[in-house]
């Protein structure tokens, strides 16, 4: 049982932040880890990385945003209710050395687990630079956050609402002719991810990407997290997240989370019909 | 012994009750229904009660095995259940799951000439006559030592040795990685095969007997062995070997291909079957194929029988004979309907537009079967392929060790599959006062010999504890054991 101690509306209506009381995870967990989540003895275990990690509190940090039943189920809970499961820290952690220029790139809910990592790379001393994207301004999310622990911030909007307008991968390919990075990390969406890592392979940069397939246990246990890296299948609980965008196989990762969609409607649709009026995309 | 030989022993094993094939593969319930009374006495009747017992060389932890059959034989269900706990931990289990015909049963006297005496059905029978009496006795423990043992892995070797332990006075805890413990008795092991609420019990038991168990705790990561090593006075790591292999052929990532590990935790451990009222989903498909042959190529297609599945089909590379998995569930495979496509081996599969899989491509294999020189290597006949229709294709091929624990504490010597050396009489690994069992020694094998290897861990712990564990020092490391 894991206490949650926090919670705030981070982008309405759908993506919440929670802190949540996790005395050991704390302490040994690093940036770009994740835990898996059971919220109820019917519930399905859900990975959220780590978006925050505070050892002398005793706290982990997750940002959930609601895209099916159980993400919604969470986003509803409430400070002072309890998560029935809360295991991790899971992954390995990202390696974090002084890398001179490291650009982060974030979209989605992406930006929240680069937050830790930006912090460790600033604290190694790299300059630290990251680039976020969203549809409008209202959707962007960590700016605040990042901008406390980077260099620079550079926002890309699809309506040009903030920053520049047009994709990530416009204001990163700006970013990168103006002046080349040692290290590019992205984590969101995998068409955002893909098309970081389409951006950097003919510069040639190391480019690390965050991958998130379905899994299950999340120790290695199932297989159902596979993904294909430079031929070779890996694990990606175990193995990653975090493995070289230029070796991604996009296709069959892009494939594979589309897996359970029928199922995961239908369990959606019944629970929304349970819970009217509790708002998501 | 006292008890009367039979006038004339029946050939055939006493029939155990069950459920008829038409009815049980549509549903979870439990295959065989056990023994009445009188039916175990009677196959009682059958055991020669040999002054030289062979049986019980072939039980990897030494049942008394013509004691217990006596006491049934007598009706004297307690005196049987307590003989059987003095080897064995976990009769209900055993007596369901352990292959008999390889061990106990294949060593009987009477199988010779007839069937051998069925010592799993009675093992189960005086098992579950236990359970019937109502609440369970909470074995008394000696008092406190005040020594603290950690055990890594919920599973049936790490179960018993935490059972022992705590017996001797020590005080345990048991971490687990996943929400509930038991291991592959939980996740793996089908309803209708070992029905959960029996392994519950003995969780239970556990508890009562003081042990703690700490869920969610995967070693590795949120702890790691160095730290168990300074927090506790010895350790035991019974992880089990749960990762999954796979067949590196074309296809095998698309959509409704699983691991026999992913699909029966999604069903045992998630509950899929109870989809949508319990949240996991599982795809329950109308063609069904199976690669594999072993006990959990087995459960795969039983399972996704009593899904609902129209058609299973099992590929297996050998002939029917040497299917490895327990006699018994073969028995019922075939009754419930599963189609066997022997000597044949999977190479490829298939899928359409919409990136789910719609076939499996596989060759006939030459020289499938056994000769008298030993196991012949298969190969494929050319020009032989031919295709399974499938919309789920379940890959049961084998498992290797986990190498989480491995990688986190680089002392701990290791195979080159990453399995952990460790002393087979002792558990005794390369780092003082860390005992490893189970399948993390010695690969995928049986509920009992993990067992025997929790109990031999316990005994070689209690003697550390008691005797030489002035806490671990990292200098006092010995050197690698050798495995035997
Ligand atoms: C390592 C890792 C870290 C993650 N970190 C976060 C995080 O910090 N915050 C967060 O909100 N989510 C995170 N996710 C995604 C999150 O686990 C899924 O959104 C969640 O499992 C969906 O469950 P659900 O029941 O709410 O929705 P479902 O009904 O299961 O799915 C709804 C929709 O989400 C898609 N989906 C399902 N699982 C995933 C997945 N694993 N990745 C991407 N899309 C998926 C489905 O295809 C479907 O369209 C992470 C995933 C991984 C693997
Ligand atoms: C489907 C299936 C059917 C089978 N059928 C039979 C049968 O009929 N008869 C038979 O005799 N045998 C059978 N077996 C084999 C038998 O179940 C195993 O040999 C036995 O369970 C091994 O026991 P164990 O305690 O070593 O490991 P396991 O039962 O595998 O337990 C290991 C436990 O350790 C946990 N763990 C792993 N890593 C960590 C970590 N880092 N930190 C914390 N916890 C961890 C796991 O989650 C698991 O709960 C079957 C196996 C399967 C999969
Ligand atoms: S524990 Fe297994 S091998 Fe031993 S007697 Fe019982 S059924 Fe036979
Ligand atoms: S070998 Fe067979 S007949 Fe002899 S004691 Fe054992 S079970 Fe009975
Ligand atoms: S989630 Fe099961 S192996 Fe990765």
């Amino acid at each position: 049982m894991a206490l949650i101690k926090e919670k705030r509306l981070l982008r309405a209506p759908d993506v919440f932040y929670f802190r949540i009381e996790a005395p050991l995870i704390s302490k040994k967990a690093r940036p770009g880890q994740f835990v898996i989540v059971r919220l109820h003895d019917k519930g399905e275990r859900i990975p959220l990385s780590l978006a925050d990690i505070d050892a002398d509190g005793g706290t982990i940090s997750l940002i959930v945003m609601a895209v099916g039943k159980t993400t919604a189920e969470f986003t509803a809970m409430q400070p002072g209710q309890d998560v029935l499961d809360l295991c991790g820290p899971l992954g390995n952690p990202t390696e974090i050395e002084k890398a001179g220029k490291v650009v982060l790139v974030g979209g989605g809910f992406g930006t929240a687990p680069l937050y830790p990592i930006a912090k460790a790379f600033k604290n190694a001393g790299s300059e630290v630079v990251t680039v976020m994207g969203a549809r409008s301004k209202d959707l962007l999310i960590y700016e605040k956050e990042m901008l406390s622990v980077c260099d620079r911030v550079l926002v890309a909007t699809d309506d040009g609402s903030k920053g520049i307008k047009g994709l990530v991968t416009n204001a990163l390919k700006a970013e990168l002719e103006q002046a080349p990075a040692d290290l590019v990390i992205a984590i969101g969406p995998v068409v955002m991810m893909r098309a970081v890592a389409e951006t950097t392979r003919p510069l040639g940069t190391k480019t690390v990407v965050s991958l998130n397939p379905i899994m299950v246990d999340g120790t290695g246990m199932c297989g159902g997290c596979r993904v294909t890296v430079g031929g070779e299948t890996r694990f990606a609980c175990t193995d990653g997240p975090e493995f070289d965008g230029h070796l991604v196989d996009w296709d069959v990762l892009m494939n594979r989370q589309r897996k359970y969609i029928p199922e995961q409607k239908h369990s959606f649709e019944q629970w929304k019909t349970k819970h009217a009026g509790v708002v998501c995309e | 012994m006292e008890t009367p030989k039979p006038q004339k022993i029946s050939p055939k094993k006493t029939p155990i009750p069950e459920q008829p094939p038409q009815e049980r593969r549509r549903n979870f319930g439990e295959v065989a229904l056990g023994y009445s009374e009188e039916q175990a006495a009677q196959e009682a009747g059958r055991c020669l009660q040999c002054k030289k017992p062979l049986c019980v060389t072939g039980c990897p932890v030494g049942v008394p095995i013509p004691r217990f059959i006596s006491a049934v034989r007598q009706k004297d269900f307690k005196r049987a259940i307590e003989t059987i706990k003095e080897a064995n931990l976990l009769p209900a289990v055993c007596g369901r799951v352990c292959p008999q015909e390889n061990q106990c049963e294949k060593f009987c006297t009477l199988a010779k000439k007839f069937d051998p005496v069925a010592i799993g059905r009675l093992e189960r029978f005086v098992a579950d006559w236990d359970r019937s009496q109502g609440s369970v006795q909470v074995p008394e423990t000696a008092a406190s030592t005040g020594k603290r043992v950690a055990i890594v892995g919920s599973g049936p070797s790490g179960l018993t040795c935490a059972y022992d332990l705590a017996k001797l006075g020590h005080n345990v805890t048991i971490y687990e990685a996943l929400h509930e413990a038991g291991g592959v008795l939980v996740y793996g092991i089908p309803e209708f095969r070992l029905p959960k609420a029996i392994v519950a019990r003995e969780i239970e038991l556990l508890k009562r007997m003081g042990v703690t168990i700490v869920t969610n705790a995967v070693i590795g990561k949120l702890i790691t062995i160095e730290e168990i090593r300074q927090q506790f006075d010895a350790c035991y790591i019974a992880t089990g070997a749960g990762l999954p292999r796979f067949m590196n052929i074309p296809g095998e990532n698309l959509n409704g291909v699983y691991s026999a590990n992913e699909f029966l935790t999604r069903i045992n451990l998630m509950r899929a079957y109870q989809f949508p009222e319990y949240d996991t989903p599982v795809k329950q498909g109308s063609h069904i194929v199976v690669v594999g042959g072993g006990n959990v190529a087995m459960d795969s297609a039983r399972t996704a029988l009593r899904l609902g599945a129209e058609e299973v089909s099992l590929v297996y590379r050998r002939s029917l004979a040497e299917l490895p998995a327990r006699k018994e569930e073969v028995h019922h495979a075939l009754e419930e309907g599963i189609n066997m496509e022997l000597c044949s081996n999977p190479v490829r599969i298939l899928g359409g537009d919409n990136g789910h899989v719609t076939a499996v491509e596989c060759v006939r294999m030459d020289l499938c079967e056994l000769d008298d020189s030993g196991r012949k290597k298969p190969k494929p006949i050319e020009g032989s392929e031919f295709q399974v229709k499938a919309d789920v294709v379940i890959i049961a091929v084998g498992t290797g060790a986990n190498p989480l624990i491995a990688q986190s504490e680089r002392n701990l010597t290791v195979t080159k599959h990453k399995y952990i050396v460790a002393d087979e009489e002792t558990g005794k690994t390369s780092l003082r006062g860390v005992y490893a069992g189970g399948d993390i020694v010695t690969g995928s094998a049986t509920v009992i010999s993990a067992m025997g290897a929790g109990r031999k861990a316990a005994a070689a712990i209690h003697e550390f504890v008691l005797h030489d564990s002035q806490l671990p020092a990292k200098s006092a490391d010995e050197p690698p054991a050798r495995k035997k």
